[in-house]
């Protein structure tokens, strides 16, 4: 930069320009290769329609429809076997309803808990706890459904409800995923609840509100879109979880929501057909697909739903 | 919330108790039994948890010594162990780390510091991968049968196939976690730097990426843990549930993860493949706490407060 000067002599004084000097080619390869990185996160979504489209509609072009959606058996993989694939979603809902009954009202529970009644010092224990569990490896629930909640469950079934559940039971895995999936409701509940502001909770005391009151009648309504957000991506989950079903809830499909009967989840089936031997191609290897597909299609809808829902009720607070 | 705040609410909670009267009977037993509820279900939900952990610990003490770590799998549940699986995972990691940790924090940056909000191509980014967290793990098992395995790719079943379709499944998390670092650091930084001539990246490399790193880090030990304790989608891509040999490298062969092992001890019916099963989710506890609590104590340590 040239000092100011008095001189009047020059004809132009130069002038210094506040625009780029060079063009910073580096940096728009930089920015490019970024915006690449966000582009892979929409190829995977691509390419998971691109890889259950092929074979499912080569599924589809064997199997009818109606077959497909019907309350007939489910035996794909015998010989002249049939498709009604109910009878695995049937399965995969029985496990789900009793995982619901189990993890969302104690999820719930917890996170009223933590954000309404637990003192600083509790909650600064209890919720790193809680996110480290929600860590625990799903095989490690399946292995506890089977060797702990199963042998309690025969033991103090009451014997007016029928034969207790064997080995195999879609009630023993329902409890695990609903311990499975209670972390999720709790912390991202809490997180809702905690963000509702104070004067809320002032204004309803000043009212004379009890702390129920406030609980229930104010705090839970005003997070409600973050508790139902947290709902719908924990019945993904269970929707979605395999291993505990795999180990726990046995592989014999079944049309039934009693818990202590052996049932098979639309997962569970995925799972073992596609470790026993099967060639690329044949139609066992094709149901795989049509299968996921339809687990796709589920939980996607969950998804866009509860999107929609958190979108349409979020309260926004300063 | 801060006590001081709660301690206020009392207070004043108090103090409108004594000038209005007392609380009727009735509410307080009811708010007595609310209270009561919710306590129980937080109780019963940790100690629900806490009973798989020592559950595990109970019934696998007696395998709990090196042999898990020196012997291979075998047929005969005193001379397993877990080496093949362990080497398989640490494979397996080391290919997620390598590919979905840059992969995500790159898309992290990108949307969060130069993607224009209103642009349809990015929306339908952002969109994405809200959905792709709540897809299930075993369709992207599939997505790896379908396109690295089998298809397009070709891979065959490899550990390194396993690693790429492990990645994809983490990618959101990585994704989210550190965008959500990004936007903690405040946009005086960036309008800061800009004001003082750096172009756009140099004030996102020079300011803003060194204050999001303990998040980033944060969120990216949370995605690598969930992937070694991922099993079903590894099933589909060729983690073979029993193998004879341990792994030579991730590139050929057949291969293994501790947790596939542990499945595959789990579904045996004789009592002493539970107990291998019960020492070996031990140790993929003890890993995975460590990982999880050493992310907790570093976003906590180290999270610049602005």
């Amino acid at each position: 930069m040239s000092p100011p000067t008095n001189s009047v002599s020059s004809a132009e004084p130069p002038r210094i320009g506040l625009e780029r000097r060079k063009p910073r080619y580096g940096e728009k390869v930089i920015i490019g290769l970024l915006a690449v990185c966000a582009a892979v996160s929409v190829a995977v979504t691509v390419g998971i329609v691109f890889s259950l489209v092929g074979p499912t509609v080569s599924f589809f072009s064997e199997v009818p429809l109606t077959e497909f959606f019907s309350f007939a058996e489910w035996s794909p993989l015998f010989a002249d076997g049939e498709f009604g694939v109910f009878e695995i979603v049937a399965g995969t809902l029985n496990v789900t309803l009793w995982a619901v009954v189990v993890g969302l009202p104690l999820g719930l529970g917890s996170a009223i808990y933590l954000s309404e009644y637990a003192s600083p010092r509790v909650r600064r224990i209890l919720k790193p706890t809680l996110e480290v569990l929600a860590g625990v490896p799903t095989v490690a629930f399946g292995f506890f459904a089977l060797t702990f909640i199963t042998p309690i469950l025969s033991d103090i079934w009451p014997g007016f409800l029928g034969d207790g559940p064997s080995i195999f039971s879609a009630g023993a895995a329902g409890i695990a995923i609903g311990l499975f999936i209670l972390p999720i409701v709790a912390s991202i509940s809490d997180d809702a609840m905690t963000s509702v502001p104070n004067s809320l909770r002032e204004g309803a005391y000043a009212l004379g509100a009890t702390r129920l009151k406030v609980a229930t009648r104010v705090v839970v309504p005003a997070a409600l879109s973050g508790i139902v957000a947290s709902f719908v991506l924990a019945i993904s989950r269970a929707v979605g979880e395999t291993m505990v079903v795999l180990i726990a809830a046995g592989n014999s499909p079944n049309l039934t929501l009693n818990p202590a009967e052996s049932i098979q989840a639309m997962t569970a089936f995925i799972a073992t057909t596609a470790t026993g031997d099967i060639g690329v191609g044949t139609l066992e290897y094709e149901t795989i697909f049509a299968v996921g597909a339809l687990l796709f299609v589920m939980t996607m809808i969950m998804n866009v739903f509860a999107i929609r829902l958190v979108r349409k009720y979020r309260e926004v607070y300063e | 919330m801060t006590t001081a705040v709660r301690k206020t609410q009392d207070a004043a909670r108090e103090a409108t108790v004594a000038k209005l009267g007392q609380i009727p009977t009735g509410d307080r037993i009811r708010g007595l039994a609310f209270k009561l509820l919710v306590l129980t279900s937080a109780i019963l939900g940790v100690a629900g948890l806490l009973a798989l952990i020592i559950q595990s610990g109970v019934v696998g003490a007696e395998r709990l010594n090196l042999d898990l770590f020196t012997q291979g799998p075998s047929s005969l549940a005193e001379e397993g162990g877990f080496l093949a699986g362990i080497l398989g995972t640490l494979f397996v990691i080391g290919g997620v780390l390598v590919t979905a940790v840059p992969l995500g924090i790159g898309a992290a940056i990108y949307l969060e510091e130069f993607a224009k909000k209103e642009n349809w191509f990015n929306r339908l980014i952002e969109l994405n991968i809200q959905n792709l967290a709540a897809v299930p793990s075993i369709v992207f098992g599939i997505l790896g049968l379908g396109l690295i395995v089998r298809g397009p790719i070709g891979l065959g079943g490899v550990a390194f196939a396993g690693s790429l379709t492990l990645a994809l499944l983490v990618l959101p998390t990585v994704i989210l976690a550190s965008r959500e670092a990004l936007r903690a650091v405040p946009t005086s930084i960036r309008e800061g730097a800009m004001a003082l001539g750096a172009t756009r990246w140099q004030a996102v490399r020079h300011q803003v990426l060194p204050s999001a790193v303990p998040g980033m880090a944060t969120g990216s030990i949370l995605a690598l843990s969930r992937a070694i304790g991922e099993t079903a989608p590894l099933l589909l891509v060729g983690a073979a549930v029993f193998v004879t040999a341990n792994p030579d490298n991730p590139f050929e062969g057949a291969y293994t993860v501790l947790p596939v092992q542990i499945y595959n001890y789990v579904a045996r019916p004789q009592e002493e493949f539970q107990v291998l099963a019960a020492a070996g989710i031990i140790v993929l506890l003890i890993v995975l706490i460590v990982m999880n609590s050493g992310a907790i104590w570093l976003r906590n340590r180290f999270a610049t407060r602005w």
